[in-house]
């Protein structure tokens, strides 16, 4: 009866705010709070490994800024902490979308990252690409700007929802391993905390780029692992589900039997390292699932053989994207699957994938979707 | 005694619901009343004003007295029904629909 003592919590981002949605074990009595920061884009939020209740958002407008609010109490209240991303040193240029040099300019943060190991370090993923990293719980933010430095920096150019570093993965064994993933310069990997990066790209095909192989200009959507095999790494690219055995070293195409192999979002299972979930999107013309018909795909043998999970999800008239951060699993024994649409459902599944629920139906665009399993 | 009107999401952020009244020393200028509002609400610094050069963020708007001060020079004095309290200083976010 472990799950009368765990409590679920799903953290959602919204282009309205934020949402925490709560149940106990089983999963199946929601209680819905929010909208937190009502009116404002939360990119992110995220709660600390070490301690779940502590919590950070991203904050931000296009009128106001960026806010970072910190909660230590599991979303019950927040503080505005330290909102001063800047970059360290003279910031140099990346390529603007009409290829001339542009200057590093920050507009956002997409993701927060805590440290799996202490609750006052937190990662930030910024747009203009680039990051920080706070250890103080939020009171101050410095770059790791050995990452921005690297030689190619100036060939970076965005992607069209801008030059965003979208995704951070830490290695669960070796503290100074961290993956990031930028759009559209890659895959870098740091094995000295942070001092210097190599790109992570070999593999990768990409025909949106004149050199469809380059060591950097690929489009990457996310990455994920499992914290059992942290040398097995799966990625979502623009086009292509692909996977590295050698912590990105090199990469090899996944994809498949999927209908389509464009997307945004992909996630491992919480117990079965092999087991990774996508979300076939039509193309990067058309935002929406293959014939109206919102399908999770599921392989259980690391890629290439996919299984499409339709039970209570909508298979007709169904035209909503689903972004790359806002797919997660919870660790209870059977293992909880959750992901947010641009159509402001939630819909989770309690046993792997195999059935389907919406938390909730009419939410604002989903941005994020976090898990926390609280005992 | 200056008042000050914040846009509701800002409202929000500092946990007010109506007006602030804001002392301010010396010449009552747009700059002035900005440094006493970010002074006793640090959690604006950045919100309205970019926070390295001071400049106006892009969708921001100042009103007082009918006008849009926005383009104005940060130093030129605010209007004397500003300086006395007789009329607001409001700060708002640009319109933007769809």
């Amino acid at each position: 009866m472990g799950w009368r003592m765990s409590t679920v919590r799903v953290l959602v981002g919204t282009r309205k705010g934020a949402f925490i949605l709560s149940a106990d074990g089983r999963r199946k009595d929601w209680r819905v709070e929010g909208p937190l920061f009502a009116g404002w884009e939360i990119y992110h939020l995220k709660g600390s490994p070490v301690d779940p209740h502590r919590l950070f958002a991203s904050q931000s407008t296009s009128w106001f800024g960026q806010m970072i609010q910190r909660s230590d109490d599991g979303g019950a209240t927040w503080v505005a902490v330290d909102n001063h991303f800047l970059y360290d040193g003279v910031s140099g240029t990346h390529q603007s979308f009409d290829g001339a040099p542009h200057p590093w300019e920050f507009t956002r943060v997409w993701h927060l990252e805590p440290s799996l190991s202490d609750p006052d370090t937190v990662y930030a993923g910024v747009e203009d690409a680039a990051l920080f990293r706070t250890s103080d719980a939020g009171e101050s933010w410095h770059e790791l700007s050995g990452l921005r430095r690297h030689d190619t920096g100036p060939q970076w150019q965005p992607g069209a929802g801008g030059m965003c570093l979208h995704t951070i993965v830490q290695s669960p064994i070796d503290p100074a391993r961290v993956v990031v993933a930028i759009s559209a310069a890659g895959a870098f990997r740091t094995d000295d905390a942070g001092a210097t990066w190599k790109p992570i790209n070999r593999g990768l095909v990409s025909e949106g780029i004149p050199d469809p192989d380059a060591e950097v200009g690929h489009c990457v959507h996310h990455v994920t692992m499992h914290p059992s095999r942290p040398d097995v790494l799966f990625m979502q690219k623009h086009w292509d589900v692909m996977r590295s055995n050698d912590a990105g070293d090199s990469w090899f195409e996944v994809s498949g039997n999927l209908p389509t192999d464009f997307g945004f979002a992909i996630d491992v299972h919480a117990h079965e390292p092999e087991t990774i979930y996508v979300v076939p999107i039509t193309s990067d013309g058309e935002h929406f699932p293959p014939d109206g018909a919102l399908r999770v795909y599921r392989s259980r043998t690391g890629g290439n053989e996919w299984e499409p999970l339709t039970t209570g999800l909508p298979q007709q008239h169904c035209y909503v994207n689903v972004l790359r951060d806002a797919m997660a699993v919870d660790t209870l024994e059977e293992c909880g699957v959750y992901f947010g649409t641009t159509g402001g459902q939630i819909y989770a599944s309690a046993d792997s994938g195999d059935t389907w629920t919406a938390l909730v139906r009419d939410l604002p665009a989903v941005l994020s979707v976090e898990v926390q399993t609280v005992t | 005694m200056i008042r000050v009107i914040l846009p509701p999401p800002l409202k929000t952020l500092v946990h007010v619901s109506g007006e602030i009244e804001l002392d301010v020393t010396g010449p009552v200028s747009q700059r002035t009343v900005l440094d006493a509002l970010e002074h006793h609400y640090p959690v604006l610094v950045g919100t309205i004003r970019d926070s390295a050069t001071q400049r106006r963020r892009p969708f921001i708007r100042f009103f007082a007295c009918e006008e849009d001060l926005s383009h104005d020079s940060p130093d030129q004095p605010l209007p004397h029904e500003v300086e006395v309290g007789r009329e607001p200083y409001v700060i708002l976010g640009a319109m933007a629909g769809g």
